[in-house]
């Protein structure tokens, strides 16, 4: 059987990834964020998922004003790191899990959340740059990515609720899967920022670290936080915090927090990363 | 019945909404262009010329041409789109962030080493 074991919480920010592939992360700016993933990384070593659940964001890279799914699954093999105006990141390609992938899919439709299903999919620095800092610059990743990306962009995006219920409907989906499988599902973006208009800059440290303190024991609080709550005292991106929300639906209600981190600034943004074990 | 919109009081921020993004469509799908490297040589040797192959609005493309971001904001574009063009342009988020607060982006830099823009006076009109 399949089964989540763990969850990891993570902002996004693309200058991350820039810092990473520029070899900037030791300076003086960056230190203190990659710092924060130190004991990530360890643990990851030693509770390394065959499979991640990776939810995030796509940002104007594979889906354009065209196409705009609200929740979507990746079915392919691979996935080609994005070029998102500066040329792909250097980093290795995304291996997929497609059976699973398509378990999941099936499962979850019929569990009524309508997902829209992916074959090639470019995956941009919502999806590579959690994987930077959970696994640095391996030659390749060392586990398998399913990509679910939620509609973050065009307002609104699924509300707090919806997201932390696809989230049980993903667990249901993993736990009947017959492979023996340790999956990870891991929630990206956040936390607060505003990237646009007069009030760019706007960080909120007292609403995320709230956030924080409610995430592993009392996510239900959560839940209920209107879209409007967000734009308004997260800042128009801090609305990306809704994503966290699917990786914590999708764990037991009790948790062990593993790790804790914050941090502000990278660059525009305030990066908050945690960690939580089903028991 | 109009639909609520609550965040059109929230001061210096455009939610790029349904109704939004319908008006931007072509602008957007402009930007979208310029992640393809022939596309943006074109677009550098001759902007005008470019913008005309696209079916925006006049006060679309000048705004372009200006680089006015939060006018492109206003007439639909949205910022992971219009990063396209300041990606084209060699400048970065923080750099384009800084454009649409009136700070130069070293002021801009240390407000946000400084812990960023308090919330406090900037969440209601």
């Amino acid at each position: 059987m399949a089964k989540i074991t763990a969850s990891v919480y993570s902002s996004h920010v693309p200058a991350i990834g820039a810092a990473l592939d520029n070899g900037k992360s030791g300076e003086d700016y960056w230190k203190p964020l990659f710092a924060g993933y130190d004991y990530s990384k360890e643990w990851i070593r030693e509770n390394k998922p065959d499979v991640v659940l990776l939810v995030y964001n796509d940002h104007a890279s594979a889906f354009d004003s065209n196409f705009v799914p609200t929740f979507a699954i990746a079915t392919g093999e691979e996935f080609q790191p994005a070029d998102e105006g500066w040329g792909p990141r250097p980093v290795p390609v995304v291996k997929g899990h497609s059976r699973l992938a398509a378990h999941i899919a099936q499962s979850v439709i019929q569990d009524e959340f309508d997902l829209t299903v992916v074959n090639s999919l470019d995956v941009d620095h919502g999806l590579t740059v959690p994987l930077s800092l959970m696994f640095g610059q391996p030659e390749e990743w060392p586990c398998l990515v399913i990509p679910v990306a939620v509609n973050v962009v065009l307002y609104p995006p699924p509300s707090g609720k919806r997201c932390f219920a696809f989230g049980e409907a993903l667990k249901r989906a993993v736990e009947s899967f017959d492979e023996d499988l340790n999956v990870q599902i891991w929630g990206t973006g956040g936390m607060s920022h505003q990237l646009q208009g007069p009030r760019a800059g706007l960080i909120n440290k007292e609403f995320d670290n709230a956030f924080l303190d409610r995430l592993a024991d009392d996510p239900q609080a959560l839940v209920d936080i209107p879209h409007i709550d967000y734009v308004r005292q997260a800042g128009s991106e801090g609305i990306e915090l809704v994503m966290w929300l699917v990786a914590r639906g999708a764990m037991q209600s009790k948790v062990v927090q593993k790790h804790r981190f914050y941090h502000v600034p990278a660059s525009n943004t305030a990066v908050g990363h945690m960690i939580l074990e089903n028991p | 019945m109009a639909l609520d919109k609550p965040y059109q009081d929230i001061p210096g921020t455009t939610i790029f909404d349904a109704d939004m993004a319908r008006q931007g469509f072509h602008l957007n799908q402009f930007c979208m262009s310029l992640m393809k490297a022939e596309n943006r040589e074109r677009f550098k040797a001759d902007q005008r010329a470019y913008l005309d192959e696209w079916p925006m609005t006049e006060d679309q493309k000048l705004a372009v041409l200006a680089r006015d971001y939060n006018r492109m904001m206003s007439l639909g574009g949205n910022i992971y789109f219009l990063a396209k063009i300041f990606s084209s342009d060699g400048l970065s988020f923080q750099h384009a962030a800084a454009t649409m607060t009136g700070m130069s982006q070293p002021e801009y830099a240390q407000m946000m080493l400084d812990g960023g823009r308090s919330p406090e006076g900037n969440m209601y009109k």
